[in-house]
């Protein structure tokens, strides 16, 4: 066995299983004789393999031996300079590049419509964030992309910046023209960072969009357990030459645990052989199924399934076709209400629904027939609930006033306010939908008149709110000198 | 020799039949297909080792699911099928003369090749010329039809493998679409006996329950099925199934039926108290 084929974790773990090893050591559990409920729930295969750092399993804080080996084929396999093994979620590989990035007062250029944990991660290091504004399309009422000529101008507005991060797509499968802001970045003396949460599948599959190391990046976040197929909350830190992995490590070490799981380990290890041995052929079923699903949904009425024709050559520079978005409000029906009586009503779970939309995650482990029960339950809603659309709101581009930095509002000392009484003030808390999970309010930005009416419309329709101290977001805390 | 098929039917009860040979084996694109012979119940159809039907019993499935209904309706002229591969209920709904179109919806074509060639007893049916084989999922089928049926049988495999999708909630709304003002469903609805098969009997119930203005479940006994105590469902936009019953006109087609009758058709509702609960629970 050579190169891909090999799983260099997953054979150190059957290796470690065949030498039965006495432990002496953590977890207490021990192999799970210590916890038969755990153990009959999860199974025994699983538990033997929960173990601790060893000599012949190596250490993922310092990876010397079968972990340094693994990280090395997913390097290859995804065409990245290092590859690092994520078992905090592709949270703390967005964390661990904006904090390897830049450092405290130093800029960041970035969309708005992040993922929370890029602005968590200024929290942390005190960096200041530089919003592009990312069009949005009013039919669909979505945040697309950055155009290349924002991303310029917010270049030579901020030329100290230390650099700009793409989401590589958005959630709802848009993506920019990454090859041309990797350059931008580059010719301007800036890294490259990438948030591709969304994209693992860009790198084994025909006929995607361009995956962001392949287009320049100079960092990657990849969501392994996302269209990857591993553990949930594994993933990949991907880096390319111009950045200092021993720096990275180091980085990643500040908040990364010293007890890496090696369930998640040897499911990124498995799930990596397999995409580059089988990605072509899986991913390709995966576009087909999607391609499919769109079509029949297509064939509904009302719903509009939409793929490459949005594409724009800019804002929407290419689009991720296994993204099945699903506009709704047509059918007279809030995104979330379609999400709603989905689960309710015919037992299906979508991945989200906001204002205008569903997304529906198609992937590796779906079935025909279980696409034929999605499109027939849309058809059902449509005809059990089909009515006039005026009242309902779309999804708006709430335009960020950044007041302070995320890290000075979060630690400023902060007074709660009922949400009506905080208009004008400044926020020192998240306010998300979740999911997509990206920010309504940020910390450090300024609450206005608009951003309360989202919100309220938000909970009426029965989004999920999330990020604020008071879990049933009534209350705001604010800025006290502000 | 000792040859024995065996199924299944708790963890802990299996049921299980002398074989004398095997006529056929084989794997389609959504399942595993057998087909036996035996002393004791002729010619069996097994789909991923779950039976389907045998020679010696079929008649009271087939009759059951078809009788009822087109004894209710009073002129059932237009009327799908879905599943069926076997035959077996296309050659009771072809005994009636005033019948002009039956569409058959079966997903998997070999299951319907084999049984014209292993299973002639009930597969003759499709040699019936108002017959129209269509092999697609009922799923799908059905969600391109509106206002068009007089009846529609769902006879379908259990409620994991291919049939799954038969036995949802988007599946019956679709099915109330698909029929005209009066038009009635039937359905394969499993047993009330074992606990699995129970949960599955009460998920069926309270999908159709929400779907359907009438609903209501009858019963049969049909050796080969797990505890032998099977149930269907009857469910429509208009006629009851007891009080819009025309014996006399159903009487006068002077069918030879084995099982069926129109003095058991209104016993077939009268069900034992515990099935009653069940029921009761999800409405």
């Amino acid at each position: 066995m050579s190169g891909q084929e090999r799983a260099p974790i997953l054979e150190a773990l059957n290796q470690f299983k065949k030498q039965r090893v006495v432990p002496f050591d953590v977890p207490g559990h021990k192999r799970g004789k210590g916890n038969p409920e755990l153990t009959g729930f999860l199974g025994e295969q699983c538990m033997t393999v929960d173990v601790n750092s060893m000599k012949c399993l190596d250490n993922l804080c310092h990876p010397v031996s079968v972990i340094r080996e693994a990280e090395e084929l997913a390097a290859e396999a995804f065409g990245a300079a290092h590859a690092f093994f994520m078992v905090n979620g592709t949270t703390s590989a967005v964390q661990s590049m904006i904090l390897s990035a830049a450092k405290r007062g130093e800029k960041i250029i970035l969309p708005r419509n992040v993922h929370r944990s890029v602005i968590n991660a200024m929290i942390l290091n005190g960096a200041i964030p530089v919003y592009v504004n990312p069009e949005t399309n009013n039919e669909l009422g979505i945040s697309l992309g950055m155009s290349l000529e924002k991303v310029k101008k917010a270049v030579e507005e901020n030329p100290e910046a230390k650099a700009i991060l793409v989401n590589n797509p958005t959630y709802y499968g848009v993506c920019s023209n990454i090859r041309k802001i990797a350059k931008l970045a580059h010719d301007n003396g800036m890294l490259l960072l990438a948030d591709e949460a969304h994209g693992t599948h860009f790198y084994f599959g025909e006929n995607l969009p361009v995956p962001a190391m392949r287009a320049g990046a100079d960092m990657a976040s990849v969501s392994m357990h996302k269209s990857g197929g591993s553990l949930t909350q594994s993933s990949f830190l991907l880096a390319g030459e111009r950045v200092n992995p021993d720096y990275i490590r180091q980085v990643i070490n500040l908040t990364q645990t010293t007890s890496g799981s090696y369930l998640l380990l040897s499911s990124l290890d498995i799930s990596r052989k397999n995409l580059a041995l089988h990605g072509k052929d899986i991913f390709s079923r995966v576009c087909d199924m999607a391609e499919y699903a769109r079509y029949e949904i297509n064939q509904i009425g009302d719903y509009y399934a939409y793929s490459k024709e949005i594409i724009n050559g800019d804002s929407i520079y290419d689009f991720d076709v296994t993204k099945l978005s699903i506009h709704t409000l047509n059918v007279g029906l809030a995104g979330i209400e379609v999400y709603d009586i989905l689960r309710d009503d015919y037992d299906i779970q979508v991945e989200f629904g906001d204002l205008g939309n569903i997304l529906a995650y198609v992937s590796v482990g779906d079935r025909i027939r279980d696409i034929e029960r999605l499109v027939s339950a849309l058809s059902e809603i449509r005809r059990r609930f089909k009515r006039d659309k005026t009242g309902l709101m779309k999804q708006e581009y709430l335009s960020p006033q950044v007041v302070i930095t995320p890290q000075k509002a979060f630690y400023s000392e902060k007074v709660s306010l009922p949400l009506k009484e905080s208009e004008g003030h400044v926020c020192s808390e998240f306010v998300m939908c979740y999911p997509p999970g990206i920010p309504i309010l940020a910390p450090g930005e300024r609450i206005t008149r608009q951003i309360l009416d989202y919100i309220e419309y938000a909970k009426e329709k029965g989004c999920s709110l999330t990020g604020a101290e008071d879990m049933n977001t009534e209350r705001l805390n604010i800025v006290k000198e502000y | 020799m000792e040859l024995w098929f065996t199924e299944r039917h708790t963890p802990h009860v299996e049921f299980s039949i002398r074989v004398d040979r095997q006529l056929y084996s084989g794997q389609s694109e959504f399942q595993r297909i057998d087909v036996f012979d035996s002393k004791e119940f002729g010619r069996f159809l097994t789909l991923d080792g779950y039976m389907m039907l045998t020679e010696k019993d079929e008649f009271i499935y087939h009759e059951m699911m078809v009788h009822v209904p087109m004894a209710v309706h009073p002129d059932p002229e237009k009327i799908l099928v879905i599943g069926a591969g076997d035959g077996g209920v296309v050659r009771e709904l072809a005994k009636y003369q005033k019948v002009n179109t039956i569409d058959v919806v079966e997903i998997d074509e070999l299951v319907v090749e084999v049984c014209k060639i292993h299973l002639p007893q009930t597969a003759c049916g499709f040699m019936d010329e108002r017959v129209n084989l269509h092999f697609e999922d009922g799923l799908k089928y059905i969600r391109y039809h509106e206002n068009e049926y007089d009846l529609i049988i769902v006879d379908s495999t259990d409620p994991f493998g291919p049939g799954e999708g038969l036995f949802t909630k988007e599946f019956y709304g679709n099915c109330y679409k698909a029929l005209k003002e009066d038009g009635i469903m039937v359905n394969q609805h499993e047993s009330p006996f074992y606990a699995g098969d129970a949960l599955a009997m009460q998920r069926a119930h309270k999908r159709i329950v929400e779907s359907f203005p009438i609903s209501k479940v009858y019963q049969a006994h049909i050796p080969t099925y797990p505890s032998g105590h099977w149930l269907f469902g009857f469910s429509s936009k208009k006629y009851h199934p007891i009080r819009d019953l025309d014996k006399a006109r159903w009487n006068t087609f002077g069918f030879k039926t084995r099982y069926y009758n129109t003095n058991l058709h209104v016993g077939a509702f009268y069900l034992p108290n515990y099935v009653e609960e069940l029921l009761r629970d999800v409405e």
